[in-house]
């Protein structure tokens, strides 16, 4: 651990916006695929009943 | 030999079929006139511009160009059931695949050829690099036709295969063109185009090697 | 130990299976990406010249590799599958597909979000962006050929003959790309420049990079099963497995 504050860990040094944007849409991205196939899995248990 | 008669009466027979549609021949090449003649309009044309894009723009338009006359490769022949016939023949398929692309070569690319230097004075390049030019698309059209066979036999039949062709084949085109505008440009940087000529031999060869057997494949599927 | 390998080679019996191990993947996965997260944004010590922002490389590394190695994957299975006639085979390779498009997506934004920063411009032509790049157009590719082909049989068989072509065309591309890079531009940009390796800092990447594979396992088989499930949906065993519940 080695960030002063919690201010200077979400600043990243002045690069926050890349670094935050960098892991949030690997989240994001990741998440939305895993939502989208529970998606597809319920609409075809539907399907089938 | 009666593999080497049927195999040129299939030549033979594909080159008749393509000379009597001499409108399709016709307007390949007009595309690739056309299509070439837009950059510079796009671009700018300042000597030293040309000569930079020129190698680039010339293989740029012969790849498209290419690339458009592929769906004509095994789609008459399906349409009126001589793909189905040739299927039966006791011939190995890789074989008959590999004359219909050569004789596909000779008339959709052979041309390209032949007019390509005749588009490089356009651009201002000098005999030698027209000359390095001339031999890359010797070498890099009929990869080009090898490579455009899979996607053409991939996609054959169906609906909007004029599209997915180009999205399936243009990816596998990109070392072609590479190597191919490449060789040209590293002649004219007083660079040896010899190791990206070489390069563009050995694909060619892997590919006459390799591509047939994927296109005969795929045809056999296309026709199940 | 006789283990009948083709025991579960068939949809009917792999169904099930699947359905047990995708959870376990899952969370298998979100274990290793909290620690990756946690070496990636409080262990890896700063990096002298590139700062805070070099801590993409965390995620943009890690996509990067399972954007290749999926296609690799994908590659393999549509071999046993031509080979060996499996449909079983063939739905892997196409549950695998849009993971590997996602994967290599955001190896290509993330790679953009360093690149800005450190290099000024939103995007470089090098190298390794660049193989990147055509690897998307061959995942998207892939994913319109076989979605374009409506007879599965032939759509399953012409995916895994393009899956096949362009793996192997894959080196070649790389290759070529790396050759264009110094013909034109000499003095390299390169997305190699990264921060000479501490331990740290490869260990926070390989947990990363586990993390996703996980995922991948995990998510693959998820939608293994729904392709299962579509496909299927006559089957006998399908039918039985519906009115169990």
């Amino acid at each position: 651990m080695h960030w002063e504050s919690w201010d200077s860990f979400f600043k990243m040094g002045g690069y926050g916006f890349y670094v935050w944007l960098s892991f949030g849409l690997t989240l994001l991205c990741l998440l939305i695929e895993w939502y989208g196939l529970r998606q597809r899995s319920k609409d075809l248990q539907e399907h089938l009943e | 030999m009666k593999i080497l008669d049927l195999l040129q009466t299939l030549f033979w027979r594909d080159i008749q079929l393509a000379m009597r549609r001499q409108s399709d021949v016709v307007a390949v090449v007009f595309f690739f006139i056309v299509t070439v003649s837009l950059f510079p309009l796009a671009i700018g044309s300042s000597p030293t511009l040309m000569r930079a894009i020129g190698p680039g723009v010339l293989w740029v338009g012969a790849l498209l160009s290419t690339m458009l006359s592929l769906t004509r490769v095994f789609a008459s022949d399906f349409a009126d059931g001589t793909l189905e016939q040739i299927l039966l023949s006791p011939l190995p398929l890789s074989l008959i695949v590999g004359v219909k692309i050569l004789a596909h070569w000779i008339v959709s690319g052979l041309p390209l050829i032949i007019l390509a230097p005749l588009l490089a004075l356009q651009f201002d390049i000098q005999a030698k690099e027209i000359g390095i030019l001339t031999i890359s698309l010797l070498l890099g059209t009929p990869l080009l036709c090898l490579i455009g066979g899979i996607g053409a036999a991939l996609t054959l039949g169906i609906r909007g295969s004029g599209v997915l062709v180009a999205v399936l084949v243009l990816p596998l085109y990109i070392p072609v063109l590479i190597f191919g505008a490449g060789a040209v440009t590293a002649s004219m940087n007083g660079m040896d185009p010899k190791g990206a000529l070489s390069l563009l031999g050995a694909l060619l060869v892997l590919a006459v090697a390799f591509a047939p057997i994927a296109i005969a494949t795929s045809l056999r599927m296309a026709l199940d | 130990m006789n283990f009948n390998w083709f025991l579960f080679s068939s949809p009917k019996t792999f169904y099930p299976l699947a359905g047990k191990i995708a959870p376990v993947c899952m969370f298998l996965a979100s274990v290793l990406f909290l620690i990756g997260l946690y070496i990636a944004l409080f262990v890896a010590p700063t990096d002298f010249q590139q700062g805070e922002a070099y801590r993409i490389i965390f995620v943009h590394v890690p996509a990067a590799w399972m954007s290749m190695w999926i296609y690799l994957v994908m590659a393999a299975w549509s071999i046993v599958g031509l080979s060996l006639n499996s449909r079983l085979s063939f739905m892997m390779a196409q549950a695998l597909a849009p993971t590997g498009a996602i994967f290599t997506f955001l190896a290509l934004v993330t790679g953009s979000l360093w690149g800005k920063p450190m290099w000024g411009a939103w995007w470089v032509w090098d190298a390794r962006l660049t193989s990147e790049l055509i690897l998307l157009f061959l995942y998207i590719g892939h994913m319109a050929l076989q979605s374009g082909i409506e007879n599965v049989k032939r759509a399953d068989r012409a995916g895994a003959i393009f899956a096949i072509v362009s793996a192997v065309n894959v080196p070649i591309i790389y290759f070529s790309v790396k050759w264009w890079n110094t013909l034109h531009q000499g003095a390299s940009i390169s997305m190699n420049k990264a921060p000479s390796m501490a331990m740290t800092m490869l260990i926070g990447m390989l947990i990363m990079a586990l993390a996703f594979w996980a995922y991948s396992i995990g998510i693959a088989l998820i939608r293994l099963r729904c392709i299962i499930g579509e496909r299927e949906r006559e089957a006998a065993w399908m039918i039985d497995l519906r009115e169990d519940h």
